[in-house]
């Protein structure tokens, strides 16, 4: 942002989910928005600016998504800090707009009837209006404004209907307040928040001028991460709570329906609603759609449009993009004088940044993808569907496309994860995620199951046999560790899975641009720098100290990824490996089908076409120990294919469930617990083939 | 009075919230959705395998696991 002055007012959009909140907001703002986290969560801040009517210029905050200021997820701790100013590094907001779906008033309002008492000048969207008409609701706009004492606007954020009214209402200075409040406090109730303030104030979790509201969101809050209140107050907090639910036994959902009879009696004044419920244009998509047989087959036919998308369309631009550089790099060396600096451009830097960008096709169809599955109101359905399945490993619905898309790439399929509101269930899908074997893995399973049965010995479908079993096997295990980490690792009871089913709507190809170019960003920003690094590492490391040879494969037994290799021979020993293997292990780290490029180098095969496999399986296939005994038996192909089902060998994916997770903690977990179990899957197998003789 | 449940409500009819207990936050989660004693709701379809189930209440569509819906006590529409 330009200036932040404070004579230009902020302007804080707040809605339920599927509202239309974002769009609204990225209609005002159009590309003037700045996207980042709020410090410590994975929540968007989306900050923008526009120009009211008259010129001035308003600052913009599109705030999380909510149902509630009772807090459930770090989502609404986020909503309910900021409207309270609780939030250090962002102020508190001078004025509200509210956006309400009309075609489902009764329950926005709800969160509507919670914003208004907070006594912030407000402006009431209500927004889908064509959505309303279509079920013929009647609303009366001018009713409702009267009675909740703000301004109300119609809009349509899909057509942009109702966009200058609602600047013209922002551009006022006069705004009034809302004076509406639905539900009054018990007294007792009332009376027991007061006196908790007193210690909420000497814990520091509320200032003394605070309202009543914020001890009051501050007990009610239901986020099992409590983000947003600082760990040496949850005690304190929990202790008020547990005195006001002993002395009042329901005083929550005695406050919710109590609301909910002040939001039905205005209902009753401003809504007219038919008798019965028409048919409408969703029912009638929704009976193919989630028809169990119909609607299994859409779910089928969709997922593998996108299997073919994220798989096939984006393997041209990924083509592309590698070959791009490799023709900068050729152009590069070129240009430069033989020397260290040369060799750590062409090299090095070269191939980390293309290794960044090579992502970029994946993740830019995926989240239109995603993006249109969202807009449309598809992904509730898909979750329903899902759903079942999930609920056996402890998962839900939400968790099935970033796992299906982990098949492609991990790095999409944990970035896809933030579709999930539940922490736990997001945390655990991103945790086994990696386990869905990736394309990356494909290239080292054709060339070892090309070492382990040579194509004309045995038939292709024995092959396709080995490499189905692999793909059911990493989709097993992941099955499995869900299931672990739902009971035994993450703390927190699972919150009970509520979808909303949200009328279809047309998309709106503008906010999924918007989003999917933010995400690019992000992914290029902030995990691209972290793989970019190291790349040049590993280039380091298979490149110093330097040797006096020009022999390649002596070059990079000398260098410290050789020695590496060497020096955790002994540990892979056992496992079937020697040390030239563990040069291709450590050089996986980079990206796992580099295992391909660095045996090549180690068994200096020459090849032109990395699509070739056949140089390097007869390689492989012939290579012997001083001994006579062959190295790839077929027992340590197994060996090294199941290794590689398991182990984390991905820095990509480590950088960005390092993002996606706020932790190195979690990322390094995730490595720990899957190469571990590669290790003890690999030696079992190893060993114990080699004690009955194969 | 009979102790049926939104669990059991067979899809396509109508009726009204009796009781839920309190104290849970999953539960107030689906009061603060629209759930509360004396609410009209009525389950639209059920997935393929019986859960999870969708619901209609206050003109919005929710699902939710059989597991929760066992909790909402119901009472006919039609004599209440």
């Amino acid at each position: 942002m330009s200036t932040v002055t404070s004579d230009t007012p902020l302007i804080a959009i707040v809605g339920n989910p599927n509202s239309g909140k974002t769009t609204l907001f990225n209609l005002l703002t159009g590309m003037k928005q700045k996207v980042a986290n709020y410090p410590g969560v994975t929540v968007e801040k989306k900050i923008g600016e526009c120009y009211s009517q008259h010129g001035k210029k308003l600052r913009l905050i599109d705030l999380p998504g909510a149902y509630s200021l009772n807090a459930r997820s770090p989502d609404e701790a986020v909503l309910r800090d900021v409207l309270l100013g609780r939030r250090p590094e962002t102020p508190r907001p001078d004025r509200v707009v509210c956006v309400v779906d009309s075609s489902n008033l009764e329950r926005n309002l709800y969160l509507v009837s919670q914003v208004l008492e907070l006594g912030l000048p407000t402006v009431l969207v209500l927004n889908m209006t064509d959505l309303a008409a279509q079920r013929e609701w009647r609303i009366d706009a001018a009713k409702l404004s009267e009675r909740l004492g703000v301004t109300v606007v119609l809009t349509q954020a899909v057509s942009g209907q109702g966009l200058i009214e609602l600047k013209l209402a922002l551009s006022r200075d006069d705004l009034p307040l809302p004076k509406w409040q639905s539900a009054v406090l018990p007294e007792g109730v009332r009376t027991a928040l007061e006196q908790s303030r007193g210690p909420l104030c000497q814990t520091g979790a509320i200032h003394s001028r605070a309202s009543l509201l914020e001890p009051l969101y501050l007990l009610s809050d239901h986020d099992p991460t409590h983000y947003g209140i600082a760990d040496t107050q949850i005690g304190r907090i929990q202790e008020l709570r547990g005195r006001i639910d002993a002395a009042f036994p329901g005083w929550e959902d005695q406050l919710v329906a109590e609301r909910y009879r002040g939001i039905e009696e205005l209902c009753g004044e401003v809504l007219q609603r038919p008798e019965l419920e028409a048919e409408n244009i969703t029912t009638k998509i929704d009976r193919i759609l989630l028809h169990p047989v119909l609607g299994m087959a859409n779910l089928l036919l969709v997922m593998s449009l996108l299997f073919y998308l994220i798989f096939k369309v984006a393997e041209g631009p990924m083509d592309w993009i590698e070959t791009g550089f490799g023709q900068l790099g050729a152009w590069v060396e070129g240009m430069m004088a033989a020397g260290d600096f040369r060799d750590l451009v062409v090299n090095g830097a070269i191939p980390g940044v293309s290794g960044v960008l090579i992502f970029l096709p994946q993740i830019l169809i995926l989240f239109f993808f995603i993006g249109i599955m969202e807009d449309t109101g598809y992904m509730s359905r898909l979750a329903f569907i899902m759903d079942w399945a999930m609920s056996k490993v402890g998962l839900n619905g939400k968790s099935f496309l970033p796992f299906l898309s982990s098949y492609a790439c991990a790095v999409p399929g944990v970035m896809a994860a933030r579709t999930i509101e539940n922490p736990k269930d997001r945390l655990i899908t991103i945790l086994v995620a990696p386990l869905a074997s990736c394309s990356a893995r494909l290239p080292v399973y054709s060339l070892l199951i090309g070492v382990l049965f040579p194509a004309g010995k045995v038939g292709a479908w024995v092959q396709a046999g080995i490499m189905l079993s692999l793909y059911a096997l990493g989709t097993g295990a992941a099955f499995v560790f869900a299931w672990i980490f739902n009971r035994h690792v993450m703390k927190g009871a699972s919150s009970p899975m509520i979808l909303e089913m949200p009328d279809y709507k047309m998309p709106s190809l503008r906010t999924i641009l918007l989003h999917v170019w933010q995400r690019a960003k992000m992914f290029i920003v902030r995990a691209g720098t972290i793989i970019l690094g190291i790349s040049i590492l590993i280039w380091a490391a298979s490149t110093y100290p330097k040797s006096d040879t020009e022999d390649k494969a002596l070059q990079l037994e000398n260098s410290f990824a050789g020695r590496a290799g060497k020096f955790i021979e002994p540990a892979i020993a056992p496992l079937g490996y020697d040390w030239k293997i563990g040069i291709g292990l450590i050089g996986s780290f980079a990206a796992r089908e580099v295992f391909n490029s660095t045996m090549s180098v180690v068994y200096a095969v020459e090849s032109e076409d990395d699509e070739n496999l056949e140089p390097l399986r007869d390689k492989l296939s012939a290579e012997r120990y001083a001994d006579g005994r062959t190295v790839y038996t077929p027992l340590v192909c197994i060996s090294l294919l199941v290794f590689y089902v398991f182990a984390m060998q991905c820095m990509s994916t480590i950088a960005i469930v390092k993002r996606e997770t706020g932790s190195w903690g979690w990322a390094l977990f995730q490595l720990g617990y899957m190469t571990g179990t590669a290790y003890v899957l690999s030696l079992l197998i190893f060993q114990t083939g080699s004690a009955l003789g194969y | 009075m009979s102790a049926a449940t939104l669990a059991e409500l067979p899809v396509g009819t109508d009726a009204i919230v009796d009781s839920m207990p309190t104290g849970r936050s999953g539960l107030t989660r689906l009061r603060e959705m629209g759930i509360v004693p004396g609410t009209r709701i009525r389950v639209t379809r059920r997935a393929p395998l019986g859960e999870p189930i969708e619901i209609c209440v206050r003109g919005s569509h929710l699902s939710m696991r059989n597991h929760e819906a066992a909790f909402i006590a119901i009472r006919s529409a039609t004599s209440a």
